[in-house]
């Protein structure tokens, strides 16, 4: 599926939610689930440092396609990432590096992205980028 | 002017406008006075009332509405004298803030001291207290020493007791924690290092809006605070010096209203506490500064310590039923700040939703890592309560935390 459709399923999905409990018991859900990164890929240089909860990025290229796993302490953190990760994860390096994040607004979640909340998740969607345009050269 | 007022808790509470504020359709309740207070309608209006009626450059200009200015801005400067009990004013030196102020201290003992110099600085230090430290160290190579804390997150005495040495020029230390809100015994680290003639800086910030401090009886040589933690607004604050060492220490930066002859070949600086305010200073944040020290001795600090005293009780036998949260830094000596974990919940995801709840905490490492380090841990959640919360709101915390739990878990 492409990024921007997938996007537009996630809005879809967060247009259900009848108030913020369910959206973040949904998120908890998520970061619950979300498939976490390999032990050994858990390590000092994938490791994002936000200044309240430690996140793990790690990124690998298969059959053309960039495909991340991520962890952190924080549940939320790790939900959010989840919902990150299912829409930039098993894409093309330059569809990456096109992508937007304007959809995250869209289903409320702007304010865990504010460079101010320091959890990371900032830094997270720059290093994806990253990693895209490394791989796309 | 002193606002005569009782200890009317709906009265008090009708004065900060914040507090009417809805947050995700709850009561908006603010727990995160440690990082900065909220204000009174009466300080709000006198920011607004200079810039209408009175707004102008002070010290040097003849009309009047400058004269107004220059009298409002140095009688909040003797409203700070008396609230410290200052032996005079010009001890007082106008800043951006705390951390401004100890950066003025740290740049002035750059030159003081060389390599065979040592300075103290305690393990409960917020950031800003230690970096201003190691700039000033990498210049002038002085060794700093620490005084590490024990498992209630109090300073260890013993330690500080061997350290202390002839070598000490300065030993720095919060009145305050930050991070844990322990009142720590500065009294007696005053008059230790006295002794050997090393000076004393004490960073006020945290103390200042929980009760008065009578800076003649305490002897420190250096005081600061910021009056944005006590109803004040930000951007502006207080460093006290004892003036044998204010007239020691160079000038900070160089400017206007600092000099008092200036040639090509030479400049004679202007006389203390001008020598430090370098330039057009926060006229309206010192105004409102000294309207802020009015509003809060009106309510009276006594008044003000035994309720806060009141509610960190109950806040901390509240917060105690919950299981597995653990509250760090149980002093008995300490303000009105609750730091704690939940054991499985990291912090981040109990301030993310307990602000959907409308309540505002602190999560994270609240600027003194060095502290968490002790504990081993990543972070705490930071509850810290003023004059103008309630229990009802407690009540509030205690139930919305509830529910974050079973959410979360």
């Amino acid at each position: 599926m492409k990024i921007k459709e997938i996007q537009n399923d996630i809005i879809e999905e967060f247009s259900l939610f009848e108030d913020w409990k369910e959206k973040y018991e949904y998120i908890i859900e998520l970061g619950n689930s979300i498939k976490i990164i390999d032990k050994k890929n858990k390590i000092e240089s994938n490791l994002i440092k936000g200044c309240q909860s430690k996140l793990w990025l790690h990124a690998e290229l298969k059959n053309g396609k960039v495909i991340y796993s991520a962890d952190s302490e924080a549940i939320i953190t790790k939900g959010i990432a989840a919902i990150l990760l299912r829409v930039f994860s098993n894409q093309t390096a330059k569809d990456i590096l096109d992508g937007d994040i304007k959809y995250i607004d869209e289903i409320g979640l702007k304010e865990h992205l504010s460079p101010t909340r320091a959890n990371g998740l900032v830094s997270m969607i720059k290093q994806i980028k990253y990693y895209a345009l490394a791989y796309n050269n | 002017m002193i606002y005569k007022m009782s200890f009317d808790l709906e009265k008090i509470r009708s004065d900060f406008p914040i507090l009417k504020r809805k947050i995700n359709g709850s009561n908006f309740i603010y727990f995160d006075n440690a990082a900065t207070s909220q204000k009174p309608n009466i300080v709000i209006d006198s920011i607004s009332d200079y810039y209408k009626n009175y707004n102008s450059n002070i010290h040097r200009g003849v009309h009047t509405i400058s004269q107004e200015a220059t009298d409002a801005y140095e009688n909040a400067r003797v409203k700070v004298q008396k609230h410290f009990n200052i032996q005079s004013s010009h001890e007082i030196i106008f800043t951006s803030g705390t951390t401004h102020s100890i950066n003025l201290v740290a740049n002035g003992f750059q030159d003081l001291l060389n390599d065979k110099d040592e300075i103290i600085i305690s393990g409960l230090e917020h950031h800003s207290n230690i970096v201003p430290w190691q700039m000033m160290a990498e210049k002038n190579g002085a060794k700093i020493k620490i005084i590490p804390i024990n498992e209630n997150g109090e300073l260890d005495m013993e330690v500080y007791n061997t350290i202390l040495n002839n070598k000490t020029k300065l030993v720095f230390v919060n009145h305050v924690s930050n991070a844990l809100g322990i009142i720590n015994p500065i009294k007696t680290i005053i008059e230790k290092a006295h002794k050997l003639n090393a000076a004393v800086l004490i960073d006020g910030a945290q103390a200042s809006a929980h009760f008065k401090t009578d800076l003649q009886e305490l002897n420190a040589d250096f005081y600061t605070t910021s009056a944005h933690k006590l109803c004040g607004p930000t951007g502006i604050g207080m460093l006290y010096g004892k003036e044998k060492w204010l007239k020691k220490l160079p000038p900070y930066q160089g400017g206007g209203e600092m000099i008092s002859d200036v040639t090509f070949e030479k400049t004679t600086y202007a006389e203390l506490p001008h020598k430090f305010e370098a330039g057009t200073p926060n006229v309206s944040g010192a105004i409102a500064f000294g309207v802020a020290l009015d509003y809060l001795n009106g309510i009276n600090f006594e008044k003000i310590y035994k309720y806060e005293s009141s509610l960190l009780d109950y806040a901390t036998k509240k917060l105690n039923l919950i299981p597995n949260l653990k509250i760090y830094g149980e002093s008995k000596n300490k303000t009105s700040v609750i730091s704690f974990n939940i054991e499985g919940i990291h912090a981040y995801d109990i301030g993310a939703l307990l602000d959907k709840f409308g309540i505002a905490v602190r999560t994270g490492q609240h600027c003194a890592q060095p502290i968490m380090d002790h504990f081993g841990i990543s972070g705490t959640v930071r509850v810290s309560l003023s004059f103008y919360n309630t229990k009802k709101e407690i009540d509030v915390l205690y139930k919305s935390l509830k529910q974050v739990i079973s959410m979360l878990s």
